[in-house]
């Protein structure tokens, strides 16, 4: 008994009568500040100054208005696929192929712009910018296939999906959309003038793709909480018995999540290519639609939140870069970064529905020892 | 194609299949447990860097693939702590194990791109190694290679013929009955999730020491997942994770047989096979659910919380 009682954690998780909502928004702020002390305890391990080694990660790159647009082509991209993926995690589909679905964009927008590569005419964007929502959504399109005939569990299939789109694009690359004229890389022909979007200024890379990610943040979230689909959606979502007692069809509403996260992740991946790229290249996307899961995650599926999320993990890609340029640390950094962000958003997450509280068991048994004595 | 094209066929059929195996029987072992790991491929790439350093510091191949292992272990005990003591999403901390683990593993492993070692050396079995054929297929590999013989035998004995296996297999199946059984829930999913990190670790290992004995970023290219496809393809039965494994293994070096037979056929699009073979056995498996779901443990996925 006194063995027992030793043994016994002097706290112990009670679960809450009702999920804390504060909590629900305070868990993101607790993970960023651990994230960043845990970094700066990181950069301290690494022989640098922790607050000026975290400040040229998170603050220097935004010391300027081109740090500024710079951060805009960034979140762009993944606004685009996180909104996406909002759709289908309030649905509880596991939709983990936003990258394939955004590499894909890339190639099928890609290859149509190789077509028209003297073309002059601005209105050339409109075949680019549909092929590559229309091949994001036939990636997306193969999952939801899988799912509802096949019942495929979608986390693998989404995952599979993912990497054979990136062998098709390098198969695309090394292959039939290499450069001619390019010494052998593997690249393609950097696309003409007028097949990239439209930039706001001349001297910054920023183009409107941010727009393209701030209407479908607005259009995404009317839709989810003004309308008849999105209701369904989220009645899908909390609890799937009572979605089809509702008569709600599922296959179709999982179809609807899927394809409206695919052209949306494919906008996003024809935006970059025919964007700050401007070419097909093997790493055409520096895994935006896995950073766009933790912006999911992060920003509690709320479009604000989920702009935020967007800016921070933006900032993480930028932070990797910087502290490259300045400290000579190695770029790999941005996806530690977003990995402990990740875990330490978890682990906070859990006190939404649980509290910590002082194991009472261990004070009844010492007091019975006490007595006992 | 002539008998010795054949022979190496298998012979690297049998390596390509061997992280498969190590990585599926672990996490077979943690699903029986009721514990689902999405973070294999994470943990494998973190396997992969951690011995890769070890045998470069150390210059000792046997001390690399044992911290490896803890390496392993370390990543699972992370997803231990989350997913068993804080009751997380276990899909949601799987998926950020392995986000976790290939940021971890690219930075660790950012100063050691490039470097070349003298990887785990083939090591011929006396006598059996000169059986035509055979000989050259299973007994001329490297010793982890054999290693991996021997935890199929492990795996598969303590699921058939001991209490420990029907105890982790309960504890997956009830967990409520288990811990009225007297069995501690919490300790046997810590085990279970602990080994399927050691070998998730070893397959790492395998990869960066043995395999191809070097460290680039994502080299686990997948495997990772493709090994948790493979434990719902074998419903949950080792014998069917080693055949396979090697079915996956043969996938992944058509590349090889495609030269043999002359045929010229682009390397990205051959890579593609091992991924398109995975979807195709789920869409196998799925027209056939009811059989899936039946081998499938009952609370895999499902945190248990003890009443106190």
């Amino acid at each position: 008994m006194s063995k027992a009682s030793w043994l016994q954690s002097p706290l112990k998780l009670e679960k809450r009568p009702s999920d804390s909502q504060k909590i629900a928004y305070l868990s993101p702020v607790l993970a960023i500040a651990l994230t960043l002390i845990s970094g700066g305890l990181l950069f301290l391990f690494l022989g640098h100054n922790p607050l000026t080694a975290l400040h040229t990660f998170f603050i220097a790159p935004l010391s300027d208005v081109y740090g500024w647009t710079e951060l805009g082509i960034k979140v762009a991209p993944l606004l685009l696929c996180a909104m996406g993926l909002t759709l289908c995690f309030r649905a509880k589909i596991w939709n983990i192929g936003a990258e394939g679905q955004f590499i894909m964009g890339a190639l099928g927008g890609g290859f149509v712009a190789l077509q028209f590569l003297d073309a002059e005419s601005a209105w050339v964007l409109i075949p680019i910018l549909l092929a590559g929502i229309v091949s994001g959504m036939a990636w997306a399109a193969l999952a939801a296939y899988l799912k509802t005939h096949f019942k495929v569990n979608e986390i693998l299939s989404t995952i599979m999906l993912n990497y054979i789109a990136l062998n098709a694009l390098l198969y695309a690359v090394h292959g039939p959309l290499k450069d001619p004229n390019g010494f052998n890389f593997p690249e393609s022909a950097l696309f003409a003038d007028a097949a990239l979007l439209p930039v706001f200024s001349d001297d910054y890379r920023l183009n409107i793709s941010l727009l393209f990610g701030l209407f479908f943040m607005v259009a995404i979230w009317t839709l989810m909480s003004r309308t008849w689909v999105g209701y369904q959606i989220h009645v899908l979502g909390e609890d799937a018995a009572a979605a089809k007692y509702a008569g709600f069809k599922q296959k179709k509403l999982t179809w609807f999540a899927l394809l409206a996260c695919g052209a949306l992740a494919g906008l996003a991946g024809v935006s970059e290519a025919a964007g700050p790229v401007g070419q097909l290249i093997p790493a055409i996307s520096p895994g935006y639609g896995y950073a766009a899961i933790i912006v999911v995650f992060l920003g509690r599926m709320h479009p604000v939140g989920i702009l935020l999320g967007s800016m921070l993990l933006g900032l993480t890609y930028m932070g990797g870069e910087m502290v490259q340029i300045e400290m000579s640390l190695p770029k790999s950094l941005t996806g530690l970064f977003q990995g402990m962000l990740l875990f330490f958003l978890l682990a906070c997450d859990l006190l939404i529905s649980y509290r910590v509280v002082r194991n009472k068991s261990v004070n009844v048994s010492v007091a019975r020892e006490a007595t006992s004595a | 194609m002539d008998i010795d094209l054949i022979t190496n066929i298998l012979y690297a059929t049998i390596r390509t299949g061997t992280p498969l195996i190590l990585v599926a029987l672990g996490e077979m072992v943690c699903e029986k447990s009721g514990v689902l790991n999405l973070g294999q491929e994470g943990t494998l790439l973190m396997g992969a860097v951690i011995g890769f350093i070890a045998a470069v510091t150390t210059g000792n191949l046997f001390v690399a693939v044992l911290i490896a292992i803890v390496a392993g272990m370390a990543m699972s005990l992370l997803f231990g702590f989350l997913s068993i003591t804080l009751v997380s999403n276990q899909v949601a901390t799987g998926l950020a194990l392995t986000i976790f683990g290939a940021g971890l593993s690219a930075f660790l492993g950012s100063s050691y791109v490039g470097i070349g070692i003298d990887g785990i050396q083939p090591l011929a079995i006396p006598y059996l190694a000169d059986i035509p054929m055979i000989g050259k297929i299973f007994f001329q590999q490297d010793p982890l290679v054999y290693l991996s013989f021997i935890l199929f035998g492990l795996v598969y004995w303590t699921f058939n013929s001991t209490r420990l296996g029907l105890k982790i297999r309960a504890v997956g199946e009830n967990p409520e009955a288990a811990n009225a059984m007297g069995m501690n829930v919490h300790g046997i999913r810590y085990m279970a999730v602990l080994f399927g990190g050691a070998m998730t670790g070893l397959a790492g290992g395998y990869l960066s020491l043995a395999y191809t004995p070097l460290w680039s970023e994502g080299m686990s290219a997948g495997r990772g997942w493709i090994a948790l496809a493979l434990v719902v393809f074998a419903s949950w039965k080792a014998e069917r994770i080693m055949l396979g494994a090697y079915l996956f293994g043969a996938a992944s070096i058509m590349h090889l047989v495609m030269q043999g037979l002359g045929f010229d056929v682009a390397p990205n699009l051959l890579a593609m096979l091992p991924y398109v073979a995975t979807i195709l056995v789920l869409v196998l498996l799925g027209s056939n659910s009811i059989k899936a779901k039946l081998s499938a443990p009952i609370s895999l996925g499902q945190p248990y919380r003890p009443q106190l």
